[in-house]
């Protein structure tokens, strides 16, 4: 089984985009939404939900408030600032409660309980004959990482039961716990860039991240051609740094259209459509 | 002091192009702004402006060091640890620093007191002023560390206390890093784009921003002809639209180069000016 996640560091390259076409191209992968915090790969197939599982992050503190003395040790041990006293009793706050448990530890009265919280879902739908394994955080939650860690295991689970060859997954933005969780045992990287200062600065970044895991990766670069002086210095970086460049994608209206059609790019014809396609072979010839 | 968060949901929707250019517009009218960017995983601002002059901070957290000689492989850290950071055999302690949220626990549980606590730096956060005197703050995770939380804590303690107007550029998304920049804020802007990923996404971050009870409004970025029925699917969901930008390669072009696009075509300063008098009734008062 080979497992491939499409990254970009800088939100918005077009990580979805790409992901939606090659899970199109596969025709028999088990694809997987591993930005939880904005999983959009759903919005470009007719999916049919078959499970909805929810997902529990971590645990976190209740009081009791009845037994609650308000001596304010809690407050003292906590080192998130999410426990208070309010009115003589201590109270929670749950954006802020990473779930260490040491306020329930060391409460003289027992006043303080630890519970599991369900931090969001975790889905499992069909796309044409494909599984599909995505996440949903709920809003401002944490452990993201978690949940992209519950989606990977979900998704293998299906590769080994119905004996598919290849994953491919969609990955986070950023270079913190959704996306390092989203990358680790993999068996390749495809970094999506776009030709902005920002867009290099961050592919620098985000390759100093995957190197950090060691894994296989190559670059492509989306809307190559909005500033082609900028998507030189980024050819000339992969150059100098070894990494191999597996595409370009022109700037192409026909992708706006396609996410507004709710379709992956690569089902009409397009100048987008086209790269997109050279590139899935050679993501194959690479990768599976 | 009014404090804006920006923040978006899906990634690059136009946060950081927003963030400088609404930055840099309300500087030139003579308000003390101080920017900070709080995406610590990707900080791009400074890219925008000329080279500053700054101080930096490392941000630490604290993580255990086990005292081998003390240590009596009892495994009390272990049971009691809610992130399985902190493993002991005889002769040997692991402790998985990535895992480890910092709480403190295992130091206290310890009977030997054979724990200490270690700082270990997770990232810096940079303070100072640009050329032309707008103050700017930028925080900075280290390449895999897990959390930005700390980084941005830290880097709301940098605000210049006589700053009119605090413009904190948020990271995508819509958990814990989104929360701890939004924390505080008077006024959260949402920045989208007309895609079904955009209002996707810009329903998780305006069901996130109202959870945290800040007052919203929404710019969609990057219309065009084809855009108009998203200004009414803003609304059903319960945002307020303060205004809306135009898919233009000019503007794509310019923060490809890293400048403002209001500097360069000083026919959109009107936007900015307009966006931040709507931003003051929306909000806090």
């Amino acid at each position: 089984m080979k497992q491939l996640t499409v990254v970009s560091g800088k939100g918005g390259t077009g990580k979805t985009t790409l992901s939606g076409s090659f899970a199109y191209l596969a025709r028999d992968a088990v694809i997987l939404d591993a930005d939880v915090d904005a999983s959009n790969l759903h919005l470009l197939f007719p999916v049919q939900v078959e499970t909805k599982m929810p997902y529990s992050g971590g645990k976190k503190a209740f009081v009791d408030e009845a037994r609650c003395t308000g001596c304010g040790i809690c407050q003292e041990l906590c080192r998130f600032e999410a426990i208070a006293l309010d009115g003589g009793v201590a109270r929670v706050n749950p954006f802020s409660c990473e779930g260490c448990n040491a306020c329930a530890v060391f409460c003289p009265e027992t006043a303080i309980h630890m519970e599991p919280v369900q931090a969001g879902w975790v889905q499992r739908g069909n796309v044409s004959g494909m599984p599909l394994v995505d996440g949903e955080l709920f809003p401002g939650e944490e452990t993201s990482g978690g949940l992209v860690a519950t989606v990977r295991k979900e998704g293998q689970g299906i590769a080994q039961q119905h004996k598919y060859g290849k994953i491919l997954i969609d990955g986070a933005p950023g270079t913190g716990c959704p996306t390092t969780s989203s990358i680790t045992y993999t068996d390749f990287v495809v970094i999506v860039t776009e030709p902005s200062q920002s867009g290099l600065h961050d592919l620098e970044r985000i390759v100093r991240t995957v190197d950090h895991f060691a894994i296989p990766k190559g670059v492509v670069i989306n809307k190559y051609d909005l500033e082609e002086g900028t998507s030189a210095r980024i050819e000339q970086y992969c150059a100098t740094e070894g990494i191999p460049l597996m595409g370009k994608v022109p700037f192409d209206p026909e992708v706006v259209r396609a996410i507004r059609e709710a379709r992956p790019v690569v089902t009409q014809p397009s100048p987008a459509a086209h790269a997109i396609r050279d590139l899935w072979e050679e993501v194959q010839r690479r990768v599976f | 002091m009014y404090r804006i968060a920006i923040l978006s949901g899906k990634g690059g929707t136009g946060k950081t192009l927003v963030s400088t250019n609404l930055a840099w517009c309300l500087h030139e009218t003579g308000l003390r702004v101080h920017l900070l960017d709080a995406d610590a995983e990707e900080p791009n601002d400074a890219l925008f402006f000329p080279p500053w002059e700054y101080e930096e901070k490392l941000v630490q957290k604290r993580v255990p060091s086990v005292d081998l000689q003390k240590c009596s492989v009892c495994g009390e850290c272990t049971r009691n640890c809610a992130f399985s950071a902190i493993h002991v055999s005889p002769g040997k302690a692991l402790v998985l620093e990535n895992l480890c949220h910092g709480c403190g626990l295992c130091t206290r549980v310890c009977p030997q007191n054979a724990i200490v606590e270690v700082p270990r730096t997770i990232g810096k956060v940079r303070f100072g002023v640009f050329p032309g005197g707008m103050h700017f703050s930028e925080g900075e995770l280290h390449i895999a560390e897990p959390s930005a939380v700390p980084v941005i804590r830290e880097l709301k303690k940098t605000l210049d206390p006589s700053a009119q107007v605090a413009i904190f550029d948020s990271p995508p998304g819509a958990s814990c890093p989104v929360v701890e920049a939004v924390t505080g804020a008077d006024f959260a802007l949402l920045v989208s784009e007309p895609t079904p990923f955009g209002m996707h996404d810009l329903k998780a971050a305006l069901a996130t921003v109202s959870t945290l009870g800040v007052p919203s409004g929404v710019v969609l970025n990057r219309m065009d002809a084809a855009s108009g029925d998203y200004i009414a699917q803003v609304e059903q969901m319960g945002g307020t639209l303060l205004g809306t930008l135009p898919f233009r390669r000019e503007i794509a072009v310019a923060y490809a180069q890293g400048k403002l696009f209001a500097r360069e075509f000083p026919e959109y300063v009107p936007f900015f000016e307009e966006l931040a008098a709507a931003i003051w009734k929306e909000g806090k008062a």
